[in-house]
């Protein structure tokens, strides 16, 4: 039995400790938010926080997060207007929005960290979160507004 | 003294009468329009063969419009002429022509009434059509194409060059006229080839440069010129292609658009090939590959057998140089999402080039933290490390490995990481 928070709420899942935890979260806990992409922890489209950090769920074993606080996309913010959700939204960033899901996990995780990225930090830190519709011009374009947005709100 | 300029305005008087002569060509009455011209059908196949292989419709065609209906604008670097109408219309197309009206137009560059044509209308290269041949035109042209109505448009020449009798000035200096005579020297089907080329098909008229008058300039035939905004190439020795032309190149190319070794038909070269010469018997394209292989001068050589074509495959050739920066590559994509800091190292995105992983005496610890990941458990409480063994090959981790060691810490390279990253594969298993 492995027992971890999910989205805030506690749970407990009797699967095998090597399972991943994108199976865990998407089959067994029913959250089809988190996408599987490569599987192999290359496009980022699974991505979901694992204390806070930005982690591929398709190549973490769910054994690893035993005790640990994931959140996934469903869980981000609870209106499901987090800055970078609103940005998002504003700016029609989305195309096919298969990516999407990993893309604002990793973008959220960014901005955490680097509260005023550049363009090269964000392509830094956003390569590793592919985009089969090259949505990458208005992913960039979503993630400086919502650096704004949250600044102005920090600062006001 | 009053007799040198008396005979000098003498001669004077007897060159201008001279060329008055030269100049001067009457009108040829009109046919009767309501009369159906009678052609032979092989004679009017001949004729549309011929017509395509001097591309007649390209300049006597608007785009979208009826064929040969005229008013296609040519522009000729001192103002742009209209294509005239080629249908049998009787008011502005050559309904009212006879036979001899269009032997006369395209073997003297004069029209029905007398008047000098505009050289934009090749007749120095049709004038080497034999009669026989301009015949076989006018016979597909009057029975075969439907008359349109369609007034031609004045062309924009400016004056003086717009004055038709000053033409034939153009006509003694540039004009070589009179039908192809056969080189006896030369094979049938090179005399074929350069019946073809010189005339009706008019290959000149495009790769041969033109004096500041617009004439071809005959000491340097086929030497190329700019036409349209794009680059005729040389069809001589000049030709810039490493691979020569042989005939069957030239051939190849001019019925199907393609050459193996040099390119495609494009710009005004694609219709010359499409809507042209493809259209000829294929002894007939073989002609113009032999001929025009001749005044490229090229030996018939194998061009697969050339040193150049092996040394272009071999430069294209993708190796495994391009892959140089794998490791860095690998890192942005699989890495960087968390391993990457700005201003300053933030404890759980932990900078690899300062990490101890990264410049201890040996490799163990990196290759054991990729191949493995990190559990909630050690390192920072709840946050995890996804394992990559599943993911990366041995020769993948080792390349970021050797990354991060060599590029991003500056340090030493360890040896045999490769082998290091199998060996601590095979020794260790997922920890639960």
């Amino acid at each position: 039995m492995i027992t971890f928070k999910l989205n805030g709420q506690d749970v407990s899942v009797d699967v095998d400790g090597d399972t991943p935890l994108l199976w865990v979260i998407r089959d067994e806990l029913g959250l089809t938010g988190t996408k599987f992409g490569c599987g192999i922890g290359m496009c980022g489209a699974c991505t979901v926080h694992v204390g806070g950090r930005a982690t591929r769920s398709c190549a973490t074993p769910a054994s690893y997060v035993s005790g640990a606080e994931v959140v996934t996309i469903e869980g981000l913010d609870p209106k499901g207007a987090h800055p970078l959700q609103t940005a998002w939204s504003e700016l029609n960033v989305p195309q096919c929005g298969y990516c999407q899901s990993g893309q604002i996990m990793q973008a959220a995780a960014l901005l955490k960290d680097i509260p005023d990225p550049t363009d090269d930090d964000i392509d830094a830190v956003m390569t590793g979160n592919l985009c089969r519709c090259m949505t990458y011009i208005r992913i960039r374009d979503a993630v400086r507004k919502a650096a704004a947005t949250m600044k102005g709100a920090k600062n006001g | 003294m009053k007799k040198i300029i008396a005979s000098v305005g003498g001669l004077a008087a007897v060159a201008a009468a001279a060329f008055g002569l030269y100049a001067y060509h009457g009108e040829i009455g009109p046919r009767d329009a309501r009369e159906k011209p009678a052609f032979d059908s092989a004679v009017v196949a001949k004729g549309r063969e011929l017509a395509a292989a001097g591309f007649c419709a390209e300049c006597h065609t608007q785009p979208g419009q009826a064929p040969y209906a005229g008013n296609y604008p040519l522009d000729t670097g001192f103002g742009i002429i209209y294509g005239s109408n080629l249908t049998p219309d009787p008011e502005t197309g050559i309904g009212l022509w006879t036979e001899a009206a269009f032997n006369r137009a395209l073997k003297q560059g004069v029209d029905r009434k007398g008047r000098n044509l505009f050289p934009a209308f090749p007749y120095d290269h049709f004038t080497k059509m034999t009669d026989e041949d301009v015949r076989a035109v006018y016979a597909y042209l009057m029975s075969e194409v439907k008359p349109v109505r369609n007034q031609v448009k004045d062309s924009t020449i400016p004056f003086p060059l717009n004055i038709r009798w000053l033409q034939s000035g153009w006509k003694l200096l540039f004009v070589d006229f009179g039908t192809y005579q056969p080189d006896k020297g030369k094979s049938d089907l090179w005399n074929r080839g350069a019946y073809l080329v010189e005339g009706v098909s008019h290959c000149g008229a495009c790769h041969t440069p033109r004096n500041l008058l617009g004439g071809e300039e005959k000491s340097r035939q086929f030497e190329g010129a700019v036409i349209d905004k794009w680059i005729a190439p040389a069809l001589t020795s000049a030709n810039a292609s490493v691979v020569p032309w042989t005939a069957k190149d030239l051939s190849g190319y001019l019925k199907s658009g393609v050459s193996q070794y040099h390119g495609v038909s494009v710009g005004p070269m694609g219709p010359v090939v499409h809507a042209g010469l493809r259209k000829l018997p294929d002894r007939d394209v073989e002609a113009i590959g032999v001929y025009l292989a001749d005044k490229l001068k090229t030996p018939d050589f194998d061009p697969a057998k050339n040193p150049l074509v092996q040394a272009s495959l071999a430069t294209g050739r993708t190796d495994r140089t391009y892959r140089d920066d794998e490791g860095k590559r690998l890192y942005v994509t699989a890495c960087a999402s968390c391993h990457y800091n700005v201003k300053e190292v933030l404890p759980a995105r932990p900078d690899l080039a300062i990490n101890s992983a990264t410049r201890i005496s040996a490799p163990d610890n990196l290759i054991q933290v990729i191949l493995n990941g990190v559990v909630s458990d050690d390192g920072i409480q709840g946050v995890v490390m996804p394992r990559f063994r599943d993911a990366l090959s041995d020769q993948e981790i080792a390349a970021i490995v050797n990354y991060l060691r060599g590029q991003r810490a500056q340090l030493k390279p360890w040896d045999d990481v490769e082998r290091k990253v199998g060996e601590i594969r095979k020794a260790t298993t997922t920890r639960h």
